[in-house]
This record gives C-alpha cells, structure tokens and sequence, in this order.
C-alpha cells in the first residue's frame, strides 16, 4: 500500500475514518429496522416520503439590527428576494430581560439584534407582514414567554385569529445553561415557564412551535458533533418528560416540538448527525411513549451552518464553507436553513452578504439537483456505518447523563459545559498546531487583509430606543399595569399556567424589564457554577 | 574537578534558592479574567483561561456579564498582576473608558490586555485609552500566553 499523507484520520467528534467502506461495515445494520424508507419509522431517511420533491426546505435567515423600524425594512428586504420564513434576531438586553434604559444595557442596543421593550416595538417589526401567511421564528430564551405574549397580543390586535398563525420561539433555556448562556431564572422555573408555553400553545396555536430544542449554540461553544447530539437531544427528553408528568399526552404537544442543529465543516460527519438524530428520536419517543400519530415520533430541525467556522482572515472564503455546509443540512434532511453571511465574524451582516448567503440555499435547491430525490447518501457505506457511530456516541453520553441524575442535575455539576470546554480547547490545540488546517488561518495565509465592507449600526439607535420606551411609560394606564404585574406575580407564587397573565401584562404596556423582574422576585436569579 | 565545585556548594544552593523564588515570582504571576457585555460567548476566555493556567500561571476568572465595578473591585480583591478582558458583543467602547476610569479613581496602574470581536480601526482607540493588547480572532494561544506574561513583568 502507498503511504497516507496521516497515520490516523478522523472527523471533529474524534471518530476514526477508514480508508475504504465496503458492505462488512454496514451489514450489521438491519434496512428494515434501522434506517427504512422516508416517511417511515425511524425515519432515518426524512420525514417525509417525498421530501424536497413535495416543497423544498424553507429558506429562514436570522436578521435583527437597531430597533423595529429598521429590522422589519431588512424582513421585507429578505421576502423581496424570496426568503420564505423570518427568523428574528433580539439584542442582548432583550436576549437578557433588561429595558433599553437599564444601566446593563448601555452600548448594546440594537447592536447584536433588534431591541424589544413593549408591544409597541413589536408591533412596528411586523408592521405590514401578514402573521397568518409567514411563519416568524424567534431567537429568545429566557424572556420567551413574555416575548410570545406580545406576538399574540399584536396578531389579536390585527384581529388574526391564533389557531391561523405559525411559527417558532426557540425557548431551550437547558443549552442556555449548557452552552449559549443567556438566562435569568433557575433551571427549576425556566422550566415551568417553558411547559407553560408548550401546553397553552398546545391548546391555542395549533400551528405554533413552542420550543425549539437548540443544539446550535452548544456546537459553537466548541463541543464535537457527537456532544451536540447527546446533550441536545437529552435535553429534549428532559422538556418531553417534564410536559407528559404535567398531564399532557405526547399526541397532544410533540408534533409541535422542532430541533435546531449546526452544520459544521466535515461534511460526512454533519449529514450522519442529522439523520442520527431523527432515528434516536423516533425510538425514544416509541420507546418511552408509543404514541398513536406517527408525527409525535419524527424529528423536525431547523439548521444553520456554524458561525464558528468562520475566519476573519480572507472572508471571502467564508462563502465556500457555508456552501459545503448548507449542502450538508440539505442531504441531511433539514426543514429549514439559515446560511450565514461571510462577513460575519465583524457584524452584523451586510445587505449585499446577505444576498449571496440566500442566493447560495437557491442555487443548491434549484440548480444542484441534490433536491431530486430523497436522502441520496442513504445505503452509502460510510453514510451508515456513521450514522450508527454518532448514534452510539450519542447513547454513551445519554447513560453518563442518566448516572448523574438527569440534565438539571449534570448542568448544576457543570458536567456538559466541562465537556464542551475541553472538547473547545482541544480544537485550539489542535489549529494551533496546524493538526487542523484551517485555510487562510493557520495555512495558505496571505499577508494583506481583505477589505470587506462591515455593517455600521445608526448612531441615533439608543437614543431613538430610549424615547420611545419612555413615552410607553409616561403614556400608560398605570392602574391596568399595576393589577397587571400584580396578578402575574401572584400567578407565579402559585401553579397556573403564565400565559394569560403575561399577556394581560404586555397589553398593558409592560415593559420587557418590568415583566422579568416581577417573576425575578418570585423565581430568583441563576449563578452559574463555574468550570 | 568535584572538589572545585564542592567549594563552590553554599553559592550554587543561594543561587538555586534565588532562581526558585524567580520561578515562584512567576507562578505566583496572578490574572484577572473577565467577560464584559451581556452575551454568553465565554469559549474564547475559557481557553485562554486553560491555556495560562497549563502555563504556570494563577487564574482568577470571575465569569460572564460582568460590569466595570465588578471587574476593578475584584482585581482589588484577588490583588492580581494584569487584567484580561473578553468582549464579544461591540460594546467595548462603552465599557473600557469605565474601566479605565475606575481604575484611575482607585490610583491602580495594572496593564489591561483585551479579547474577542474587536474590528482593527478601534484598537488605536483602545490602545489610547490604555489597554496594552488587543487579541483579534485567530491569534494562537501560546502567543497570548507569551504576550500576558511579558505584560506581567
């Protein structure tokens, strides 16, 4: 045999890669039980039979800059050019609960997302946006119950009838925990407001998806494919369990519950991720549940290629990466994508980067002919005999996390976020020491920078923001606030469901900080144990 | 040749004596990391925190969304060597000139290095202001860790 350019080649989760597949690696896994066809139980194909030949993945990207006004301009934008789904990006103090005028928030304002004080900023950002045609995902955890309350006061306003609108809140406050670090309140009640928000949904909005259980965040904080499946889909069980023991069936709130994954740079390894986790999916909830409509047992994701992956340095080749990726999610099976813009690890995307991020989901849908017909990497051997090695990796973490007493119990441990941590720190090793080439960065590296045009936020933002906010205030009826906030916190003290309360509280023009601070005084604030 | 060096014993033991308590100097070396801005980006701080610490050198990381105040009085505190500052979200600009002025109210002069998303036309900005290094994406570890203890000496 010809020498090989390495003695040992793996993936990013560590895992060895033979130099050649045949049928031996495949043959104990069983066509029929295993993998099956689309459609089907453990839907390790796809969840639908015919896939992207009956509609083709919907097209979503994550925007949100300055206030209202100007991210519903840049919605419109992406409609124009035929995005078919918005995702909406927050600012950190909304992210973290705080009021545009609280000392934390300074400097932050509209820079990472758009700012959200009261329905009436909600109200400007989908001002001409018809909520009962275009399905709006929203990027926010730990106020998501609260943000949600205001979506559904402004489509009541708009006379839109709820069982009519769709959409997503990512509302996972464990990988907030876990990896992404945005939170207020302690685990135990995030946790009720998470089932809160499951079962009025469950109830109400029929087309809603009330959580979606996030494996991105943890992926970008540097854990390896295999940890972002096992910790994301352990958390899922966690949400599931925690519903069911408050007395919903699983047919009652699962065809509703949707996933959200990373697609990084090693292609192969990203497309068995994906179609691992619907199979581990499928046979838990039959497994734990049986339940009689099929759609509780398929797993729905949506995907975003990894913003980690990205360079600094020659950005341009940033759109070469994400073309690979966003190839990966589709031949993994994604329902929905958002394709990041090259010019990411500066700001907030250009309008121009913007474009060819979305055109580049076009051209794999319309001219690669990837989208022809279903999982065409199915019956590879590589394919499979992965698929089943990131699904065995995912079960070993699965028995360690069970051993710890459950998610909340490992997280107070600080087990997965020790884990991501050194799986992170292994990877700057191993770029560091060019073990990893990383084009551009550690090899093939150009001296002279690229000039790249970088997104400047307006300076009048804050200050814009600020007035706005403090004519709310001035302007209220502050009796009906003050009954408002009064009756949530007693509703928190006991056990009902939060939702009519907070949305009680937002149609009075609560603030945003207002409303997180009346559940602070109930709920307390989460420290993070540090590792 | 031994009984040469044996005359010489008692000066070679000082001499280890002093190039030990140099090395404990260093060990001693104590950092104050902090992560600023009201984002969860902590992968980059934790690796540098990692990377200082398999280098011999004392850590305090004091964690996430941290303010100005929390920053200067915790360097009080913990009576560390050089401050380290992570900032992801582009708040930057608002939150050094506090730190710097704190620092000046409490008649403190320890060097301050930064790190994170920090676009290369405001670092003479920064660098005015008084933060000794700023780590851009992509810069090695080693090459932070040799930085930061130059900056300690």
């Amino acid at each position: 045999m010809p020498e090989e350019r390495k003695p040992k080649f793996t993936n990013l989760s560590n895992i060895e890669i033979k130099r050649v597949y045949t049928p031996d690696d495949a043959k104990d896994i069983d066509y029929s039980k295993e993998i099956g066809l689309p459609g089907e139980f453990p839907f390790t194909r796809g969840i639908h039979p015919t896939m992207y030949r009956g509609r083709l993945w919907t097209m979503r990207q994550f925007a949100g800059f300055g206030t209202a006004e100007e991210t519903n301009k840049r919605f419109k934008y992406l409609l124009q050019h035929g995005e078919t789904g918005l995702s909406t990006a927050f600012d950190m103090p909304t992210l973290m609960g705080y009021d545009s005028d609280h000392p934390m928030s300074q400097g932050e304002i509209g820079r990472c997302g758009v700012a959200i004080d009261t329905i009436i900023d909600m109200d400007i950002l989908f001002d001409g946006i018809p909520l009962d045609k275009v399905t709006v995902s929203m990027t926010i955890n730990a106020p998501a119950a609260v943000i949600f309350a205001m979506y559904i006061a402004v489509a009541e306003k708009r006379g839109i009838p709820l069982t009519s609108i769709g959409g997503t809140i990512q509302n996972d406050m464990l990988k907030e925990y876990i990896a992404q670090k945005e939170w207020i309140y302690p685990p135990g009640p995030a946790l009720r407001l998470i089932r809160d928000t499951i079962v009025y949904s469950a109830k109400n909005l029929p087309k809603w998806h009330p959580i979606s259980i996030s494996g991105y965040h943890i992926r970008e904080a540097g854990s390896t494919a295999a940890q972002e499946l096992a910790f994301t889909l352990y958390d899922g069980l966690t949400y599931v369990e925690d519903v069911v023991k408050a007395g919903l069936s699983l047919d009652e709130f699962a065809p509703r519950l949707s996933f959200f994954f990373n697609s990084h740079n090693d292609f192969f390894e990203e497309i068995a991720k994906f179609r691992a986790a619907r199979r581990i999916w499928a046979k838990e909830m039959k497994k734990r549940y049986n339940p009689k409509n099929p759609r509780s047992l398929m797993l729905r994701f949506h995907t975003q290629t990894a913003g980690c992956s990205l360079t600094a340095q020659q950005p341009y080749n940033n759109i070469v990466r994400v073309a690979l990726q966003a190839l990966a999610a589709v031949l993994g099976g994604t329902q929905s994508l958002h394709t990041d813009s090259m010019d990411e690890t500066y700001a907030i995307p250009t309008e121009e980067a913007v474009m060819i991020a979305l055109r580049t989901q076009q051209i794999i849908a319309h001219e690669s002919g990837v989208a022809n017909t279903v999982d065409p990497l199915g019956g590879s051997y590589y394919v499979e005999a992965l698929t089943k090695k990131m699904e065995d990796a995912a079960y070993e973490y699965f028995k360690r996390l069970d051993k710890l007493g459950g998610m909340v119990s490992a997280i107070e441990k600080g087990f997965p976020q020790k884990e991501i941590k050194d799986a992170a720190y292994a990877y700057q090793k191993e770029v560091d020491s060019k073990e990893r080439i990383i084009v551009g960065l550690n090899e093939f590296v150009t001296e002279e920078k690229t000039p790249v045009e970088v997104f400047k936020l307006h300076p009048d933002t804050e200050r814009r923001q600020i007035k706005r906010l403090q004519e709310v205030r001035r302007t209220r009826d502050a009796k009906r606030l003050n009954n408002a906030l009064e009756a949530l916190k007693k509703a928190a003290q006991g056990n009902e469901n939060l939702m009519p309360f907070l949305i009680e509280a937002v149609k009075a023009h609560g603030t945003l900080g207002e409303i997180c601070d009346t559940l602070k005084s109930v709920f307390g604030i989460y420290k993070e144990p540090i590792v | 040749m031994e009984r040469y060096y044996t005359s010489f014993e008692p000066l070679r033991r000082a001499s280890i004596r002093a190039s030990k308590t140099i090395n404990e100097m260093c060990l001693r070396m104590k950092i104050l990391l902090a992560k600023i801005g009201l984002d969860g980006h902590d992968r980059g701080v934790k690796a540098v925190r990692d990377a200082l610490i398999n280098a011999g050198v004392e850590v305090v990381y004091i964690g996430l969304h941290k303010t100005p105040e929390e920053i200067v009085e915790a360097s009080i505190q913990n009576k560390v060597d050089v401050i380290g500052i992570s900032s992801l979200t582009g708040a930057h600009h608002v939150i050094f000139p506090k730190v710097f002025e704190l620092l000046k109210e409490k008649g403190l002069n320890i060097p301050v290095f930064a790190g994170g998303i920090i676009p290369d036309e405001d670092i003479p900005q920064l660098k005015v202001m008084g933060v000794r290094v700023v780590f851009q994406p992509g810069t090695e570890l080693d090459e932070i860790v040799r930085q930061v203890k130059k900056l300690a000496k």
